[in-house]
């Protein structure tokens, strides 16, 4: 009797609060797994960057210190001024992405061939994009340093130069995200309303006015979720870096993420306190960026309603 | 035919079965290591033997990448120990002594009588008076040479560093470089670097370089970079080495457009599977620079350990000692063309690994492991970095010197 009844005091707490709890029961995995891959070592980062550790023997309290020496180090500055530069030349994939849609977007026989063979450089793994055009690059075999040779005489072997290395890694890691960009462009010019151009047309808008004033408004969200994904990209560059140059000739070519990595977890380095300040560098810096994005993305959800 | 191809599987399966369920009456024991393919061969023969003398120990030997070993031991020592992990002697092993992750094998060395017939290396595998791994192998560095292209010029192998040096004159009118090298992986500069501190100001100076008790900046490490400087300033080194891995330069001396190379002697499978023959490359020490220099050398030493969390101690141990053992060392280094360490040891008929052992045994300055062996880790990072810069660009000499000290002040504090 008693345990029917407590059976029946459950069975209607469960009824009157099933509407609020169904939701949380449903995130509550995800949250977990969140909580314990993501925000807690975004914090235990903060925290060992102000020890002096090995990652095996005792930690040592420094305070600021790892900062402080951030700010003198000239492989940090490198670094962060390699960083900007690949976010400024990476922004590039956004509009040669958007003319290679435009171009694409017609109905030629076997265009969808055409279409994958551009998407295709987006589907191969970053690490064999690397390896090719390390092999491109490369001193007396390279394709392109032959080119030059036989045009100028004289061979350059880019990812030997400490002033061209960085240039010619973000080249590499420009073939895929153009080709993704292009790719999120063509969906969004399949969503592009007929009538509005055809609209434009009979008012006498042509190339570029046409492309400015009618097009490019109704592709907004898809410029926006290019531009995010190709911000994040270069901030995150790591993969071509580290399989192209391991951040060399002398650390010309190194960008924050792989001087975090060398810092802290790469064959000389043993120092993840210094590691961990510099991903905590990185971390506020994406932060500028995704909480822009964060901020517009919940302006215009709200501008929707 | 579809019905043999359907039970080759099953038959398959159950002969696996067989042979684990005969394996569960020995012991494991897990070993790590980081083997190219030819001593690769070599060390799985070691240890068909080990296992024919010790019918209950099963060794599993799981190999790794290279370069990538040199990342994972620090994760699979804390997480997941093996019983015994290969490594290296010198400075290279202190953080893992230090932090607790080896185990002192100081028994197996007093057991075996290994301070006798490994007392070369006693010095390097001994931290606070105890030892912490056991050596197998050792190998010269110094200066592998293209023949053909020495005859080509007209050049004889030089004795003196300023011999070298005005045969580099001769190579460049030819079009060849004098001095090749890949320094995308770093460590190749340090050993050019090494050969031209040793050279100049010895072998004790080398020490307290990499022991941090001499400054970057001072004379001594300046004349050794002006020595270096005359082979840089006029071009004589491949010129793109910054971006080509070793194996590429060695590609560049087996076509003979490059004569000469400062490397270790594992370089030389790769010279010959690239078609070069006893006729054809030459070895000669590294040649001489200040005359009252005693000629030290440099010989890297590797090493097997006992992670502190093994669970198999006692196998490991047995294996260690087996290793150190006389005639293991003979067979092994004779599979693989290197050194043995252990001094009951014959050495190979290979006239390169003769060359090395008449080499190291009659060195009277010293011997040293490697830049990268020697030096902490991190110094040796900065180190190699400023090495390569200099190489590409000699006239920043002075900014990395610079550079470097202020390091040394922050690495030995």
């Amino acid at each position: 009797m008693a345990m029917t009844s407590t059976e029946l005091r459950s069975r209607s707490w469960w009824r009157s609060n099933q509407q609020w709890l169904t939701p949380w029961l449903f995130l509550t995995p995800g949250l977990i797994m969140f909580a314990l891959y993501v925000v807690w070592p975004i914090f235990e980062s903060f925290r060992i960057s102000f020890y002096n550790w090995d990652g095996l023997g005792e930690k040592r309290w420094l305070g600021w210190g790892n900062y402080v020496e951030l700010f003198g180090d000239r492989a940090f500055k490198t670094s962060l001024r390699n960083n900007v530069i690949w976010l400024l030349l990476y922004m590039l994939a956004v509009p040669i992405g958007l003319g290679l849609a435009i171009f694409l977007n017609q109905t030629v026989r076997g265009i969808r061939i055409y279409k994958s063979l551009f998407f295709f450089p987006f589907v191969i793994s970053q690490v064999v994009v690397g390896l090719m055009f390390s092999w491109f690059y490369a001193p007396n075999f390279g394709l392109l340093y032959n080119l030059i040779e036989w045009v100028t005489g004289k061979g350059i072997a880019i990812l030997a130069d400490p002033t061209l290395a960085t240039y010619g890694i973000i080249a590499a890691g420009l073939w895929p995200q153009i080709a993704y960009c292009m790719i999120l462009y063509l969906t969004g010019l399949n969503n592009v309303a007929p009538d509005q151009i055809e609209a434009a047309r009979l008012d006498g808008a042509k190339g570029l006015k046409m492309l400015w004033f009618v097009i490019l408004p109704q592709l907004r969200p898809a410029t926006f979720i290019a531009v995010v994904v190709t911000v994040i990209g270069a901030l995150r560059s790591f993969d071509l870096v580290s399989i192209m140059t391991n951040g060399g000739p002398f650390g010309s070519s190194r960008v924050l993420s792989y001087y975090m990595y060398e810092q802290a977890l790469s064959e000389y380095g043993y120092r993840m306190g210094y590691g961990a300040a510099i991903a905590v560098v990185l971390f506020l810096i994406m932060m500028v960026f995704i909480s822009g994005f964060i901020w517009k993305m919940m302006r215009d959800e709200r501008g929707d309603r | 035919m579809m019905q043999l191809t359907k039970s080759a599987p099953l038959a398959l399966a159950i002969a696996l079965l067989a042979t684990t369920s005969a394996m569960a009456q020995q012991r494991t024991l897990n070993y790590y290591a980081d083997y190219d393919p030819i001593p690769l061969a070599a060390m799985e023969a070691l240890i068909a033997d080990f296992e024919a003398e010790n019918p209950d120990i099963d060794v599993v030997l799981q190999n790794f990448d290279h370069e990538g070993y040199k990342t994972a031991i620090r994760n699979f020592l804390t997480t997941d120990a093996p019983d015994v992990a290969n490594w290296y002697a010198g400075n290279r092993m202190a953080p893992f002594v230090n932090s607790g992750q080896f185990m002192d094998v100081s028994d197996v060395w007093a057991d075996n009588g290994l301070a006798d017939s490994l007392g070369s290396a006693l010095a390097s595998m001994t931290i606070d008076g105890k030892q912490w791994g056991v050596p197998y192998t050792y190998y010269q560095w110094g200066i592998y040479y293209n023949k053909d292209v020495y005859a080509q010029v007209g050049a004889e192998v030089p004795t003196t560093y300023d011999e070298f040096v005005a045969n580099c004159a001769l190579f460049k009118a030819a079009g060849i470089d004098c001095l090749t090298t890949g320094t995308s992986a770093l460590w190749p500069g340090a050993g050019i670097f090494d050969y031209m501190n040793l050279r100049t100001n010895g072998y004790d100076f080398h020490m307290a370089l990499t022991n941090g008790e001499v400054e970057w900046t001072s004379q001594g490490v300046r004349d050794t970079f002006a020595q270096w400087a005359r082979l840089v300033e006029p071009g004589y080194i491949t010129a793109n080495h910054a971006a080509i891995d070793w194996q590429d330069a060695a590609a560049l001396m087996v076509q003979g457009k490059a004569a000469n190379y400062v490397m270790g002697n594992f370089a030389v499978g790769v010279l010959k599977e690239g078609g070069m023959t006893d006729d054809t490359l030459g070895f000669m020490p590294f040649p001489t620079i200040n005359p009252d220099v005693p000629r030290a050398e440099e010989a890297p030493t590797d090493t097997m350990h006992i992670p502190s969390g093994a669970t198999n101690v006692e196998d490991a141990k047995t294996f260690l000692a087996f290793v150190a053992r006389a005639d293991v060392q003979t067979k092994l280094n004779a599979a693989i063309g290197q050194l043995p360490m252990n001094a009951g040891s014959s050495v190979g008929d290979d006239p390169f690994i003769q060359a090395g052992f008449e080499l190291l045994s009659t060195t009277p300055g010293g011997i040293a492991q490697f830049f990268d062996r020697d030096a902490p880790a991190e110094m040796a990072k900065i180190g190699m970095e400023g090495f390569q810069e200099f190489m590409v660009i000699p006239g920043n000499l002075d900014d990395i010197l610079a550079r470097l000290e202020q390091a040394r002040q922050r690495i030995y504090q």
